[in-house]
């Protein structure tokens, strides 16, 4: 008895943010530099009015194409980006997506480590007994979060949304989770205004505006992911070398390089590619997973090794078998 | 140790290692930028096994504040 991912699917908003774009913007910085270190070329950027709701139905769309759409006893979706402070966004996603009326659906926030506490709650629900057919849905539209002449972080987020079927099997192909928290690095990756703490109401046009610590980010990954890797390898009596393929939340080159020789872990063996996509935030796993399994690089019986790791500050990290 | 030191930073942010001395203000260096930050940092966990907490690396100003903070932090 267990938990197995079905299916998966992915969808970009139509518009490209390219290096050329920004450098036009800033002379000063540097297209070839960004590429070759960060690792991104492109980022996809929800126009005005497409939300990240707007992004999840696609994603949704696309992967319940021929699918029964009765067949789905549960929608979760991780964002950020929620389409009102109230209601729930997965609230609106079953009825535009026709499901039934008698099933749960719920949001919940969270950032880079999402997809994998999304695969957590999909295999407890499956295999608590309490539903069948699990619909989880991220999706990220960070680029609203980001002033114009915030060139850094328009140059690493891009805005995606993700859709990952997750059913009922004989085996367990959901390994074991590892879990972390630390409340304390809250105020290095934040978007503090137009909120509870602060007002929602504002005489000015004021937008939510993000504020990412890089350094302090870097500083959290590098001293969290080893014993991470470590600790979740433990836990699933697995070692590095029965691990097929890696796929570390992407959230740039640079840092991925270092962290993977940081784990010790096989380069080539390890999925680094942001070019076309940037740093989707949630959406970072659910993407290279469908891409190293699309261009076959990860097989069926493959054991994949899952870790993200951000905003919170939080992290998970799973083993799961294709 | 320093001499290392200076050379490993000077690699770090893409400088030959004679335009690299104890008593530069590594912040001036026109190579500072965001991504010279994080090769930095990476290069202080490598060598040293070590991370600055940011609030800590704020109050350092020479390339000899950094490397007296290391000496007296590493593992």
């Amino acid at each position: 008895m267990g938990a197995k991912i079905d299916r998966m699917a992915y969808y970009l908003p139509d518009s490209v943010l390219s290096n050329t774009d920004l450098a036009s913007i800033n002379s000063g910085w540097k297209p070839e530099k960004v590429e070759k270190k960060v690792g991104i070329r492109n980022r996809h950027i929800a126009k005005k009015g497409e939300t990240a709701l707007d992004l999840a139905e696609q994603a949704a769309r696309e992967l319940l194409v021929n699918a029964n759409p009765d067949e789905i006893d549960f929608i979760l979706f991780c964002t950020q980006s929620p389409e009102y402070l109230l209601p729930t966004s997965a609230c609106i996603l079953q009825d535009r997506l026709g499901f039934r009326t008698d099933i749960g659906a719920l949001d919940f926030n969270l950032g880079c480590s999402g997809y994998i506490y999304g695969l957590a709650l999909s295999k407890g629900l499956i295999n608590s007994g309490l539903c069948k057919k699990v619909l989880l849905l991220t999706g990220e539209t960070y680029s609203k979060f980001l002033s114009p002449d915030d060139i850094s972080n328009r140059s690493i987020f891009g805005d995606a949304a993700s859709a990952t079927l997750i059913c009922h099997s004989e085996d367990e192909h959901l390994g074991e989770f590892e879990f972390g928290t630390d409340g304390r690095g809250a105020d290095n990756l934040i978007v503090n205004n137009l909120t509870a703490r602060e007002s929602y109401h504002s005489d000015s046009n004021a937008k939510p505006e993000l504020f990412m610590n890089g350094p302090e980010i870097f500083n959290f990954t590098i001293d969290m992911v080893p014993p991470l890797v470590k600790k979740v390898l433990a836990k699933n009596k697995l070692n590095k070398d029965e691990i097929d393929y890696t796929i570390l939340h992407q959230a740039n080159k640079y840092i991925l390089e270092f962290l993977i020789d940081l784990v010790g872990l096989q380069k080539d063996k390890c999925h680094i590619d942001m070019l076309e996509y940037g740093n989707t935030v949630s959406n970072t796993i659910p993407i290279a997973l469908k891409d190293a399994i699309d261009r076959g690089i990860v097989h069926a019986g493959d054991k994949v090794l899952l870790t993200g790791f951000g905003v919170g500050y939080s992290w998970g990290s799973t083993i799961i078998t294709i | 140790m320093k001499d290392q030191f200076v050379t490993a930073l000077a690699e770090a942010l893409e400088k030959e290692v004679s335009d690299v001395t104890p008593q530069d203000h590594f912040r001036e260096y026109e190579e500072w930028d965001s991504l010279a930050v994080l090769s930095v940092i990476a290069m202080i966990k490598q060598n040293y096994g070590i991370t600055i907490p940011r609030k800590e690396f704020d109050t350092l100003t020479t390339v000899e504040d950094l490397y007296i903070y290391i000496d007296s932090h590493r593992e």
